[in-house]
This record gives C-alpha cells, structure tokens and sequence, in this order.
C-alpha cells in the first residue's frame, strides 16, 4: 500500500491512507488527549462524533483547528499537537465543560476512575473562569442504573452502545442546545423504558452520569446482622478481572484471594455461583436433549433452536422486542437464580435455619443481575432467592473499606457444598462458554458415550455471531453463538422469518460475554482487557481436574437427595421459570 | 376581444398579505366583475415587488402606474378612476421624499432606480401561480437548452464560466460544487434545494419561492441532469406555508406539463421534486445537519470531510444550493455565462438579493450588482435612516455576520469585501442601526439567538455560547467588569476555532465585530455604568433637571415606588437606588424636567 | 393542458401566452412607445370610442407597432366625439377627432407610422395641471 508523508510536531513520518491524525500521533508516543472518542479495537465499534472537541490540533492551511480523531491524514499534512494556539483553545474547552458539571467530585462514585477528572488533573486545571448557570436535570435510579445526567457531557458513547451495538434504543439525544442531554424518549425513567440494563452504557460512560446502583451497604448492614447467616456466591467472570482494581495485570486469576477477601469479610460461607452454572447444565442440558430428541423423532410440536436463558439482560431484550416468541428459550433459570433457590431451600435446611434469616448475596460482573433478583417470581412469600446482587467493582470497594491487602491475600478454597464447581461453569464467563459446557454434557448423555475431547474449540473466539456444528457420535448438532444485542437481534429475525437452521443458540447481552459485563473493573476503550480475561477463564477451565457439569459429585448428591432428577418437579418448581410479554407502550412520566 | 386592455398586477408576497392584500385582490376583481369589464381588465396575484415598506403594491399596466399602501377599500376607486376614467388615483402614488412629489414609474423611484432584478426577474410580474406565464418569460427554455443542445459537461462548464458562487452564505463555486458532485460515483445522486433560510430577519428566498418557485424547479432540473440525478428534494422550513403552497402548485403543474417526471422533452432525461419540512431548527440550514434532517435523524451536523457532494443524503453524492442560486441558473443558460459576469465584482459575479431591514425609510427587499456600495444601499436605495436619525452600523450576515460602520460606508459589496472588512455576506440579511441602537445589546440579541439555536453537540458551542451570552448581559446590566472584556475576547476566538459547525464558527462574530468597531461602548457599560445609546434599562438614569423643575409634585405623586423626594414648590430629587425606571414621571411631567441619561 | 414532449411544445406555449403577457411587456418602459388616450366618457362611448379602441389595440398589434393604449375620461371635446390623444416618443400630443375605425386606420399609416398630419386635428384650448411642474 502507498504510504503517505505527514509531519507531526516536526517529526516526519508515514502512514497508511485513511489514518486519522490520532493514530498517526499514536503510532509515534505522541498522545493527545481525546474524551468523547472510544475505540474498541477488537469488536470494531467506534464512537467519534468529534463532539468534545478536546482532541483539537493545528493544521497547516486550514483556517480552524481540526479533531485528530476524526481527520484523516493526507499527503503533506502538518500537525502542531501542542503549540499555544492548541493549548488554549484545549483548556477554555475543557473550562467550559467543567463550567457546566456539578463539583461534587468528592463523594462522587466516580471520583478516581472519571476520564473527565483524568483529564481536569493532566491539563492543570486550577480555575474555572467562564463560570455561569449550569443545566440540571431529574435523577433516575432504576433497580440497577443510576442516571445523574447533570454529569453527562454529551460524549454520546452511550448512545451509540445502546442504539448500534445493543439496538435496544433506549438512550439517545434530547432537547437542543445547552438542555440537550442524552436520556430516554421524554426524559422518561429508564424503568418505565425497554432498557435491560445490561449495564454497556455504564461501562462507557467517562463521568458518572451513568453508574450502577451501590448496594454494598445493605451487604455491609446483612454481614453485621448478628441473626443472619450470609452467603455468597462468585460469578466466574469475577476471578479474572478483580485483580485489575487492585493494579494486577489483566487476566489474572485470583480466584483463592477473592475466597479469602470474602472471608474476611465475614461471610458465613463462601460459595460459587459455578455451582449454579453446573446445575444450569444438568437442567439446562437435559432440556436440550428433550427437545433435540423429540425434533429427531419427528415432532412437529417441538420448537428449536432452543436459546440459553441465563443472561437477565437478554430475557429482558427477548420479553420486550420478541414476547410472541417466548416458548422457544429454555425454561431454566439463571444459575445465580438456581443458586438462590438452592440455597434457601436445600442448605438452610441443611443448617437448620429459616430461610428469611438467610441472605444470599452474589458478586456478579453484571447490572442486570441486580434486577433480575428483584423479580417477583424469584422470591417466596416476598422473600427473594437472591437479596442483592453486588457487581465486581463495588466488591473491590468493599475490600477497600475494609482495608483488606488484597494482593498479599493468601489463596483459600470455596466452601462446601456449594462451593464445588467443575471447568464446565467456569466458562460460563465467556462467549461460546455455556454452550460449550452445555454440549458437554449434552453429548455424554445423548451418545451414551464418553466425551474424550473436552474442549470445542469451534464455540470459542469473539467474532460477533458464530456457528460451529458438534458431532454428536454421528449427529451433527448446529449450535448458533452471539453476543452484544444487536447480534442476538439478527439471530431472532432470521429464527422469525423462518431462516434458523440452528439447534441451539447462545446468547449473551454484553460484548465478550461475562467477562465484558456491566459491573466489570472499566476497559477504558482497551479491548485487549477483555482478550485477556478470556483467556484467562479459559484457563482456569483447563486447571479444573473435573471438566463436565454432570460430574460433579455435590451436584449429584443435591439430586439424590433433594431433587430426584433433572426437570423433575421440584426442579421445574425451583429452577425453571417462564416469561412475560413486555412489549406495552411505555409509560411517560409527568 | 382576445387580448386584456388592462392588467392589474397585485402582490402576493407575504408581507402584502399580512396587509389584506389578498382581500384587496378580491376585491378588485369583483370590482371588475361588477364593471362588466372581466374580458377587458386581468387582475393577477404576482411575487413580491421587494418595496415592502409600501406595501400593499399594486401596479397598473400599460401605463406602469405603481400603486403603494393600498387598501382592499380602495379597490372601487381604483376601478372607477383609474381603468374607467383614466383617471390615476394620486393620494396612492409615492411621494419621493425629497421633492415631494408623486412618482408613478417604479423606475424613477430611489429605491428602484440602481437595483438590477435577476434573481427576482419575474417576482412582481408573474403569476406564480401560472406556468404559462413563466414560459413566456423564457421559462423552461433554459432546461431544453441544456437536454437537447449541451452535454452536462458543457452545461456545468457555463455555470463555472458564469461565477456564480452560493448565495446562502458560503459563497463556493456553484459550478464546482456541480463537477465535483458530477464526478462521484453512485447508483443514485440527490440534489437538494435548501429553502430553510433561518436568519432573522431575512425572506429572500421565501420571496423567491412565492413569487417564481418554476425558477427554482427548473434550475434543480438542470443540476440533476449536469450531477446525474433523478431525484430533487427542496428542503423548506415549515413557518413559509405559503412558499410552501405556491411551490407545491409549480410542482403540480411542471408534472401536469410533462416539465418534471419522466421523458422531459423526450430526451429520456427523468426528474423528480420531493418536499421536506423543517421543525423549527435554524441549525438545520447547515447542509450536513439538514441532510440528518431529512433522514429522518436529530438535526445535528455531522463533520466535514466526507463533503455531501461526495457522501450526502443516505450516503449518496448530494449536491445542496440555496434557493436564490437556483433562482440565478435558468437566467445563466438563457443569456449566457458571459453576460452574467459581465455584471458584479471580479470575485463575485452576478447580483445578491438582500432583505432591508431595521431603521431604515425604505424597508424591503431590494437586489442589486456586486460591488454596489453601501452607501447606495443604506441612503439611495434604503432612503437613509428613519425619523433623520444619525446613522451608526449595519449588521450583515445574520447572527454569522458583523456589523460595518460609518468607514465602511464606500465598501464595494462582495463576498470577500465584507469578510475582509470583518463581516459576512450571509444570506443577505443587512439589519440597519442608528444612534439609538446599542451595540453590546445587539451582540446579545444574537447570542439570544444563537444559544437557542445551537443543537448541543459540541462542548464550545453548547457551553461556549451560553457563556458569551452570559457575559454580554452581566455587560448590559452594569455589572461587568474589565475582566469580561479580556474573557470575551478570547472565548470568542475559542469558539470560533473550535466548533464543528459554521453556526459555532460564527456566532462569536457580532461579539468580535461590536468590540472592535465599538469598544468605547463597551467601556461605558463596564466602566461609567452607562449605556450611551439609552436603550440598556438597567443602565438608565431618570434625572430632574433642576433649572427646569418648579415643584409641581406630579411626578413623586405618580411615582409607583416613592422615589421621589421633594417640596411644594421645591425641586424635586430622583432617589436613583430606589427608581425602577418605570418613566412615569417623564411622562407626567409638563415642564420637561425629566431627562433620561 | 398540453403535455410538453418536445421543444417546439414549449416554443409554441410560449408564442401563445406571450401575446397576452406583452402588455406587461411593453409597458415597463411606456416613454419609448406611441401613448393613445382613447376619450371614453359617455359622450364617447355612446359615439362608439370602444370600438375605436379596439380597433386601434388590434390593428397596432398587427402592424407591430409599440403602442399602450389607454382609456380616459372626457377631454372635453364632446361635438367632435369619439376623440383619441396620440403621443408620439419625443413629441407632443395631438388629438384627433371624429374618429372612427376608417379614420382610425389612416391615423395608424400616416400619422403614428410616418408622422403625416391629417385632417381633424382638434387644438388643444386648455392647460391642465398635469402639465404644469
């Protein structure tokens, strides 16, 4: 490819046709400052409105100053990335940004990781000089979002996250001029809205305009409540991020210091959320084979392909966008939910206690998880399988609090039983995970046979949409895999217009699968992250002696004692649930 | 008898009708009716004549009498005077001011006499209403032209010759706008006809689609064929529903008469004109955000490169001109390229179209040669300052431009004079000032406008502007400082360099061009807390001038807060803490004791 | 209406409808073409002036000849009715009397066309403030 000549700060350098400024200045350790632009290199998606203008440079012979994220480079092109002209016009931007935030940085829940704060700090900001009225708006807090858009900054990488990669619509521009701010149609809460609350718009956000809700003071308040016995359960996308909020590189497995963090906590007993996963797959599993059975024999009742069930966010998206379609997810709840319902049930009564003095906490990368323990079906006489649901970033926050060393943290095990998990939950984490431990299983009790090869390496990788065939001993099984909404979207409009040739579908909402979640340790636009945190998972899977869900002997002993076996009645009664039709116009408020 | 004796030509245009002009119309032709006189006597609705402050016009033909102010009352004399008797009916002529006599030949009138109608060639002489009458001015001659005799290449090469440059404000060679847009490649193309003219203050191009919207068809016609487009879209606010209704009649008839559609002269050349309403947002005359507009997307401008003319409308080469540029094409084709460039300026060719407004005699809208001074326009034209009052700035350019003062007076208007001289052509909008006018007030007045205009995505126009605003009204209540002038200057040039679109990139500019032309105004707001022209209320000072008092008490007697103290027979003492400038004691005052300072 | 497909549609629309548009046409500079007062009071009309009137707006149109024929009110020659004032560019008026559409036609030939007097001239007896600056 032809190269083109550019000047930078009077460096000379080449680059290929269409670079934007940004990267050419990149590509040479020159680093200019940017806001509103976000890059995730590995999925492709790119937010650079060139809104912000704080990435603004000089180029020779144009009249104004240019955005660097958004310019390409041509032949000839010379760059001042810093001359004074640049500075000032930088700084009396972000003056004026700021002229129009609220200053309450400290007890802000951002405070620490705002990328607006960041920048504040790095640009010497010491005085606001173009001060005047600032534009306020009503907060919002959803069962898992909070918005406090007084703090938005018309940066728009929630929009773009919600409208082109979820297509969930609910986030966009509104008013004009200096009231414009980006929020649901008619300012409108984001609970009477179509919103999952999958949580992508917080993970982007640079200010906290767009947090999660804090629950860790009713875990606080749970744990110093002497009559309650408090458990936890960990998500597997949790061990491999944590770390990043105590500055351990990402990737790294800390799974033994998350156990002994939790501990010190002073939780009762520390448990694993992959228990749930692996009880998800004997349900899950077992209703897989059912119907792929039925549909072999000829059945013209049964409906496939069947679509996973345990993202929250997802069967929001589903209830909302494709009610008429309900009876096609599997029925099976989500493994935190399954978990909860376990515990309330089977181990209190294994300790003796009732189950309003138990609470159940989990730890989860996601938002979603948070609402989907406050929905009614989850709960026994009002009281919830799950009380709260924490996300991975306020864990770290409670570490803190407690002044707890978290690296020196020595390793400890989960408690039993439901501490016990094989490398078919872990990955659950990941996109292509549940699937892949679902045919685990799904193969040994189809074939009859014993699966030799674990891994199906076909179901694994982050392309958007994936399809692989498993061989079942002869039977060729089509197993269908998206992430991110948008691509869930296109796997239903092709289910509805008749197209799908797939016998199962994997779906997560959030880019990455788990291990992007909402509640995750923030990427900052760097999707190497999340590269990493999936080789990490899958890993973790591989150290596992135990690798397929239906050998795990406590979830065997749970059948033998409790539940008989999998969609048996008190399963469907505790670990299966079905689904509403939420597509009602939306309500507008006053 | 085939042929009319008479003809009355009534205006139509908007500002006529807001006067009853439409009444008047009926008038007259019942009139003529009841006369007997229907085969005789042709009464027609035309375009706007551009004398808007005389308005109603009505112009009487053959003998060319212009008609100004007119009544729908007065249509039974006119009928019975003037076609009947002969008779010209004299209290409805114009009186030249200076002489004080009646003028009934327009081309006699001050205000007629250096302008040079291209643009509005047939607004005041047609029936916009009419396609015939269009086409025996050469209407649809100059599409026939270009299908049957020239290639597009020869067409946009005339159009180039010509130098006819964007009318809207940018001022780019139309002609080059169409090659480049001629060269990209696609499966489909646009050309877009932007009609949403959001100045304040400026109606050309709503003058131009009442009074000869076939103008403006044909020329996208024409540009279609040169660019390679099929399909048109004229883009027009909403708030002209009668440019809208006399378009929507041309287009109606252009497809009856096989003008628009398919096949047009049997050439196999197929073009189509598709409406599109704005809502209200003068951000979206900027083409990228008019474009979003139109597909259906928030108005919001979107950064240039990639240029329309390469990716556009649904991400087709799109090729956008203003109404007033399309209403110059047709003419360029019939009379030549030469003919046209032969007339303007050496940069800027052709005539602009500007909307007289403000403090001026002889408000209208008026079209005159490049290079016509200022000077022409403001005292010969224009019929100097209203109520002879001194003269002080003319703001051009809209809420974009700046203001030109007495030293620019003898400035050959062009695009480039007036950008040099620190202001802009703009749309045409030129907003007359006098010595009761004050500057620092109009820098806000159109940061009032700008701030409600801009559409909030990016950081220095959104919050920038606000702050600009903010500080000129610190200014105008007396609360400013030294400092504000200092932070003023600079956010300005911030703003301008830093923001996506032309809206941010000139809205500072009235700010930088009052500061620079009128500084010492400044000063006196901040510094002696005064505000020189009196028209800042917070910064007047009702005062009694003791000589003249002789302690009446009216005036503390009416004072709605008892600012006033004094003594039976005493003069009497305005407490300035206390006054609220209400101006009741002026008024009641009968000795001219009251002064405002 | 006719459907244009062609460019001698369009020719042929325009010739039409430019007949009817040329009185627009011409009058926007009346100074430079023949100016006929046609005396249409009663005395006038009941002489027969409306026929001479349109004699005169036909035959000038079919001769070519730049004119803008006007109606007026009595000019105060009613024994000598129907009476019509002829301005020719640069010259003054002349009113001619007893006029019909033979009389008509050889004012057009002789007087408008070649500036030939003719018999039945009526003299101007009176000032009329118009005149008067």
């Amino acid at each position: 490819m032809e190269m083109i000549n550019i000047k930078i700060d009077n460096k000379d350098i080449k680059v290929a046709p269409g670079t934007t400024i940004l990267d050419a200045a990149k590509s040479v350790g020159i680093n200019i400052p940017t806001l509103c632009y976000l890059h995730l290199h590995d999925f492709d998606i790119t937010n650079k409105p060139a809104g912000c203008r704080i990435c603004v440079v000089e180029v020779k012979g144009r009249r104004n100053l240019a955005p660097a994220c958004a310019t390409d480079c041509y032949e000839g092109m010379e760059v001042s990335t810093h001359n004074i002209r640049v500075l000032n016009s930088r700084k009396t931007v972000l003056e004026l940004i700021l002229s129009d935030h609220p200053t309450d940085c400290l007890v802000c829940s951002k405070s620490g990781s705002c990328e607006l704060q960041t920048l504040a700090q790095d640009m010497g900001i010491r005085q606001i000089e173009y001060q005047g009225e600032q534009s306020h708006y009503k907060e919002d807090t959803s069962p898992a979002i909070i918005r406090d858009v007084d703090k938005c900054i018309m940066c728009r990488r929630c929009e773009m996250m919600c409208n082109d990669v979820q297509t969930v619509g609910v986030l966009s521009a509104v008013n004009r001029g200096f009231m414009s701010v980006v929020a649901p149609a008619f300012e409108m809460n984001l609970d009477h809205s179509v919103c999952t609350y999958c949580g992508q718009c917080v993970a982007v956000c640079p200010t906290g305009a767009l947090t999660e809700v804090d629950n860790t003071n009713q875990v606080i308040r749970a744990l110093a409540d002497p009559s309650k016995t408090v458990i936890v359960q960990t998500a597997p996308a949790v061990r491999v991020a944590l770390g990043e909020e105590f500055g351990m590189a990402p990737g790294t497995r800390v799974t033994g210091k998350m156990v002994s963090a939790l501990r010190s906590l002073g939780f009762d007993y520390v448990f694993d959320t992959d228990f749930g996963a692996d009880l998800t797959i004997m349900e899950e599993g077992t209703e897989l084979l059912d119907r792929i059975t039925r549909h072999l024999n000829g059945d013209k009742t049964v409906k496939l392909p069947m679509l996973t069930s345990c993202c929250p966010a997802w069967v929001n998206f589903f209830e909302h966008q494709f009610p008429e379609m309900s009876d096609i997810p599997s029925t099976a709840r989500s493994p935190q939910q399954m978990f909860g319902a376990i515990a309330k049930t089977y181990f209190a009564d294994k300790l003796g206690i009732k189950r309003e003095n138990m609470v159940v906490v989990s730890i989860m990368p996601c938002l979603a998880k948070k609402y989907e323990c406050q929905r009614d079906e989850f709960a026994t006489n009002s009281n919830p399988d799950v009380d709260f649901s924490v996300s991975t970033r306020e864990l770290a926050h409670l570490i803190k609090q407690a002044n707890i060393n978290f690296t020196s943290l020595p390793d400890q095990d989960f408690d039993h039983p439901m501490g016990e998990s094989t490398g078919a939950a872990v990955i659950f984490g990941t996109t292509g995970g549940v699937i892949e431990a679902a045919a685990r299983t799904a193969y040994e009790l189809f074939t009859g046979k014993t699966l030799e090869k674990v891994d199906f390496k076909q179901l694994r990788g982050m392309e958007w949409i994936r399809e692989a065939t498993v061989d079942f001993d002869g039977t060729p099984i089509k197993i269908g895999i998206a992430h991110g909404l948008g691509n869930a979207r296109k796997l239903l409009q092709d289910i509805k217009d008749g197209n799908s040739s797939y016998h199962a579908i994997e779906i997560m909402a959030c880019p990455g699968g788990c291990i992007g979640g909402g509640g995750q340790p923030l990427h900052y636009g760097d999707t190497s992250i999340l590269m990493a945190r999936q080789k990490a998972i899958y890993t973790e899977d591989e150290a596992k002696t135990i690798r397929k869900s239906h050998e795990n002997p406590y979830i065997q002993q749970l059948y033998a004692e409790f539940l008989g076996k999998p969609m048996s009645e008190k399963s469907h009664h505790l670990l299966h649930t079905k689904y509403f039709d939420k597509s009602k116009p939306a309500e507008i408020d006053e | 008898m085939t042929q009319y004796k008479m003809h009355l030509l009534v205006c139509g245009g908007t500002g006529c009708r807001a006067s009853e002009s439409e009444l008047l119309f009926h008038n007259l032709k019942k009139e003529v009716f009841e006369k007997g006189l229907e085969n005789d006597v042709q009464v027609i609705t035309t375009g706007c004549f551009g004398f808007c402050e005389k308005g109603p016009i009505v112009k009487v033909m053959p003998d060319n009498t212009f008609y100004t102010q007119v009544k729908p009352d007065d249509a039974i004399e006119i009928i019975a005077e003037h076609v009947i008797k002969g008779r010209r009916v004299t209290r409805l002529l114009y009186v030249n001011p200076e002489t004080e006599q009646h003028v009934a030949d327009s081309k006699h009138m001050g205000f007629y006499r250096k302008q040079l109608r291209i643009a509005l060639r047939n607004c005041g002489f047609i029936d916009p209403e009419n396609i015939e009458e269009y086409i025996s001015r050469d209407g649809y001659a100059a599409l026939a032209k270009c299908l049957t005799e020239m290639t597009p290449a020869q067409v946009i090469e005339e159009m180039k010759k010509s130098g006819l440059r964007g009318r809207g404000g940018g001022g780019f060679p139309t002609g080059l706008k169409w090659e480049i847009t001629s060269k990209s490649q696609a499966d489909q193309k646009y050309v877009v006809c932007n009609a949403d003219e959001g100045d304040p203050g400026a109606f050309m191009d709503r003058s131009i689609l009442e009074g000869d919207p076939h103008s403006v068809i044909e020329a996208m016609a024409i540009c279609g064929y040169c660019i390679g487009a099929t399909k048109g879209i004229v883009y027009i606010r909403a708030e002209y529903p009668l440019a809208v209704e006399r378009l929507k009649i041309a287009m109606k008839q252009a497809v009856e008469f096989g003008l628009l559609g398919k096949n047009i002269f049997g050439t196999g050349f197929e073009f189509e004109i598709d409406i599109r309403y704005g809502a209200g947002a003068f951000v979206c005359g900027e083409e990228t955000a008019l474009i979003h507009s139109m597909e259906g997307l928030r108005g919001e401008p979107t950064i240039k490169p990639p240029f329309p003319s390469v990716s556009g409308y649904l991400e087709k080469p799109t090729n956008v001109n203003n109404v007033e540029t399309f209403a110059n094409v047709p003419v360029i084709i019939i009379k030549g390229a030469e003919w046209f460039a032969s007339i303007g300026s050496e940069k800027s060719k052709g005539t602009k179209v500007f909307a007289l407004a403000g403090k001026i005699n002889n408000v209208g809208l008026i079209e005159v040669p490049m290079g016509t001074t200022l000077r022409d326009i403001i005292f010969e034209i224009g019929g100097g300052i209203k109520d002879g009052k001194k003269f002080k700035a003319v703001q051009t350019g809209g809420p974009s431009g700046g203001c030109l003062t007495e030293k620019h007076l003898d400035i050959a208007i062009d695009f480039d004079s007036l950008t040099a001289a620190g202001s802009m052509m703009g749309s045409g909008g030129m907003i007359v000032l006098d010595e009761d006018d004050c500057m620092v007030s109009i820098a806000k007045f159109y940061l009032d406008f700008t701030v409600e205009e801009s559409c909030g995505k990016c950081a220095p126009c959104r919050i920038g502007n606000k702050r600009l605003n903010e500080m000129l009204e610190k200014i105008c209540e007396g609360k400013g400082t030294m400092k504000d002038l200092d932070l003023l200057r600079n956010l300005s040039h911030v703003v301008k360099d830093t923001s996506l679109c032309g809206l941010g990139q000139t809205s500072p500019n009235p700010v930088l061009s009052t500061m620079d032309n009128f500084y010492d105004e400044y000063l006196a707001h901040i510094v002696d807390h005064r505000c020189p022209s009196g028209q800042c209320k917070a910064l007047l000072q009702y005062v009694i001038e003791a000589e003249n008092c002789v302690g009446c008490t009216a005036c503390a007697r009416n004072c709605p807060v008892n600012a006033i103290a004094g003594e039976r027979k005493g003069i009497h003492v305005i407490d300035q803490a206390t006054c609220i400038k209400c101006g009741a004691c002026l008024e009641k005052c009968k000795f001219n004791a009251v002064f405002i300072k | 209406m006719t459907k244009i497909t062609s460019l001698a549609d369009l020719r042929r629309i325009k010739s039409d409808v430019e007949a009817k548009m040329s009185l627009r046409e011409r009058s926007e500079t009346p100074e430079s073409m023949v100016q006929i007062r046609v005396a249409m009071a009663t005395c006038g009309i009941a002489s027969g002036a409306k026929i001479v009137m349109d004699y005169m707006i036909d035959e000038l149109d079919k001769r070519n000849i730049p004119a803008v024929v006007t109606q007026t009110g009595c000019m105060g020659y009613c024994y000598a009715e129907p009476t019509i004032e002829i301005t020719r560019p640069g010259h003054g008026p002349i009113v001619f009397g007893f006029v019909d559409s033979k009389k008509a036609d050889q004012i057009i030939e002789k007087y408008i066309k070649n500036g030939e007097l003719l018999d039945g001239i009526i003299p101007v007896n009176y000032e009329n403030i118009e005149g008067k600056k």
